[in-house]
């Protein structure tokens, strides 16, 4: 395999991550996806959007998030000093609304007047909402009846803000299906409708556009640890769903041999029991939802059930430029277990007294794993990208405590 | 020539248009699949399309949604359908089997290894709904080689721009999808098809059979007006689901009732020039 000077110059003009992403879209949609890449071409070069952004961002959101010494779980590892990305504290409560304030801007730029988005979790559609209502565009959500029966307090905050949540019912009834229905929405409504992808997935131009939305985390990550230790990180670690809170952390760094990167899938019961959503630990290359990347998938090619605690986690497929980044051996990525995240769940509220969603969990317990055997020169930073209170009502059941 | 040329040929000496019929392999299940599909050309399908089951069609409405779960549930897969269509092809050498679906499965399979079993099995052609030319080398070049075509889908969205791209490597017949939309959900206007074909002639010489959106012998007939060829998918699949018992079982009368629609189709498709 061909590797390029710079690994941060992807994808090609075609959409392509080595062989991994592009355009796998019904022929209805080619258009408006081309039309999507022209605008976002113009927006990229464009001052007064990224002006318009940088204000919402730092305004609204509440950006630069701090990177936060974590003195006390730093000595309870005792290795490695581990610094927090502390994007749970935007507003909303995850890093997802880095990426929607700019699709949102975008969807104005280009005249869409209808908004309309895939969640799992609910943090992307609450993102959504949030800024649906903040522009006043009508926004519609499609949520899996699984996870909506798993995130009602999401689901509420959604309605509160103003968005309409449609329940599917198709297939297994969560994220991959409310992405299939998305798509199908967008098929039917191709004259008005933006739609608002919440990872670094879908067709070319969606998994560079939302790493670039969201790769204000890395950047600003690297100012403000030059400040703390006046130097570069050694170890960056964060969880990968689809990969958007990952990416948006690692691809500034990209191109920086010393700084190595870990990406933490979910793996659910264990990848062992096959029920997990590990999908490049425990999946192959495949095409689903306009992209080609690993996917969790059977003989035949049929897409198989994703299972983890997190549902923001709980999709089959990946990336298409971690895929490639993963071939490459860029990025390490390796799986925790539910039963692991749970704990480190547990260990960051009491002794950091920051309760994690479940996502940035799994981040944790792969930091436990390996801080404890590095030196304490050593700098981890992980991507806190959420918090935990969408959780709380989940994580209590799995404890058996009942609230 | 191959069997999709010859029978637009002899569509075209008939004077008349043809009817295409979709129905997802496997659905309910292989026994009764298989009955189905043998009976169409008899019934008046000139050109057999079968749906290739995934578990994840987003070009899909509800309806061809659960065909494709029915028939994964009775451990429907690619091999099988292929099996199937061979089943097919030895009782009947002329009507043209056209196999449509998503590209995952095809890919697992090896696109090499599906354009040689496919031809091998009787198939004519193969409709990937979302493999666009931009992305189709993969499959279009073994496609090629092996003797199968592939079939490219223009839709409303497709402008003059773009068409250029859509026909130039198409083979077979062209499919105009005629709604912006998924399968089964609204009826296609029949004064906007007749543009949309005009429009479509002026860029290739290719037969075009029209679907999406088409459900009655009215429907198929107006759009036959147009066009070379008019597919009927939902309409045949929810007649079978209606001939299910509630456990998902075919119940007695299953393969006559949809054929019997099939012959009404066919009726109104051939009174269309009349």
């Amino acid at each position: 395999m061909q590797v390029p000077n710079s690994l941060r110059g992807g994808p090609d003009e075609r959409g392509h991550f080595g062989i991994y992403g592009g355009r796998f879209v019904a022929e209805t949609l080619m258009p408006l996806v081309l039309e999507l890449e022209t605008a976002y071409g113009a927006a990229r070069q464009d001052p007064g959007f990224h002006a318009e952004l940088d204000y919402y961002l730092k305004h609204y959101v509440g950006r630069p998030s701090p990177l936060y010494f974590a003195e006390r779980l730093t000595r309870h590892f005792g290795g490695a000093k581990l610094y927090l990305k502390r994007d749970e504290l935007n507003h909303t409560g995850a890093h997802k609304i880095n990426n929607v304030l700019g699709q949102t801007l975008l969807a104005g730029r280009m005249g869409k007047r209808r908004i309309i988005a895939e969640t799992g979790a609910g943090q992307h559609g609450v993102a959504t909402a949030t800024a649906c209502a903040l522009f006043d565009l009508p926004c519609v959500v499609y949520m899996g009846a699984t996870d909506i029966e798993r995130q009602k307090p999401n689901v509420f905050r959604m309605k509160l803000l103003g968005a309409e949540v449609i329940p599917v019912h198709s297939g297994t009834a969560t994220l991959k299906d409310a992405m299939n229905e998305a798509l199908r929405d967008w098929v039917a409504h191709v004259e008005d409708t933006f739609y608002v992808i919440g990872s670094v997935a879908g067709p070319h131009p969606y998994p560079a556009m939302v790493r670039d939305f969201q790769s204000v985390i890395g950047h600003e990550t690297r100012v403000q640890l030059e400040k703390a230790e006046g130097r570069l990180p050694d170890t960056l670690v964060a969880c990968i769903g689809g990969g958007s809170n990952a990416m948006g952390l690692f691809h500034p760094f990209l191109d920086m041999p010393h700084v190595a990167m870990i990406g933490v899938e979910a793996g659910g019961h264990g990848i062992e029991t096959g029920l997990h959503s590990a999908s490049l630990t425990g999946g192959r290359p495949g095409v689903l939802h306009g992209s080609r990347s690993y996917l969790l998938q059977d003989e035949d090619g049929q897409i198989r059930d994703a299972h983890s605690i997190s549902a923001g986690l709980d999709y089959p497929g990946v990336g298409p430029e971690h895929a490639w980044l993963h071939d490459i051996g860029r990025i390490q990525y390796v799986s925790i277990t539910d039963q692991e995240a749970l704990e480190a769940f547990q260990l960051s509220s009491r002794m950091e007294g920051i309760i994690p969603a479940l996502e940035p969990a799994h981040a944790l317990a792969h930091v436990a794993k390996i801080a404890p055997t590095l030196p304490r020169e050593h700098l981890i930073v992980m991507n806190m990208c959420g918090r935990g209170d969408k959780d709380i009502f989940a994580v209590a059941d799995h404890l058996g405590v009942k609230l | 020539m191959s069997r999709i040329e010859s029978r637009f040929a002899a569509l075209r000496e008939e004077g008349r248009v043809g009817l295409v019929t979709y129905l997802t392999a496997g659905d309910p299940d292989s026994d009764t699949s298989l009955r189905l599909f043998a009976g169409l050309a008899a019934a008046g399908a000139d050109l057999i399309e079968i749906g290739m089951p995934f578990s994840d069609p987003m070009a899909d409405g509800p309806v061809i949604q659960e065909a494709g779960q029915r028939a994964l549930k009775q451990g429907m897969n690619l091999r099988g359908t292929l099996a199937l269509a061979s089943e097919l092809r030895r009782a009947d050498e002329a009507t043209p089997i056209v196999l449509m679906g998503y590209y995952n499965p095809i890919y697992r399979y090896g696109p090499g290894t599906f354009s040689h079993d496919a031809v091998a099995a009787g198939i004519d052609g193969v409709i990937v709904v979302d493999l666009p030319p931009e992305e189709d080398g993969e499959l279009a070049t073994p496609a090629r080689d092996a003797g199968l075509d592939l079939i490219r889908l223009a839709t409303p969205t497709s402008d003059d721009h773009r068409l250029p791209l859509i026909v130039e490597r198409a083979s077979g017949f062209l499919y105009y999808v005629a709604i912006a939309g998924i399968t089964g959900t609204r009826s296609a206007d029949s004064a906007d098809v007749v543009t949309a074909v005009a429009r479509l002639r002026r860029f290739t010489r290719l037969p075009i059979a029209v679907g999406f959106g088409i459900r009655t012998p009215e429907q198929a007939a107006q759009v036959a007006c147009a066009a070379d060829a008019a597919v009927v998918g939902t309409a045949l699949v929810q007649r079978l689901a209606l001939n299910l018992d509630p456990d998902g079982r075919a119940k007695p009368g299953l393969v006559d009732a949809v054929l019997a629609d099939v012959r009404a189709l066919a009726t109104g498709v051939r009174e269309a020039r009349r």
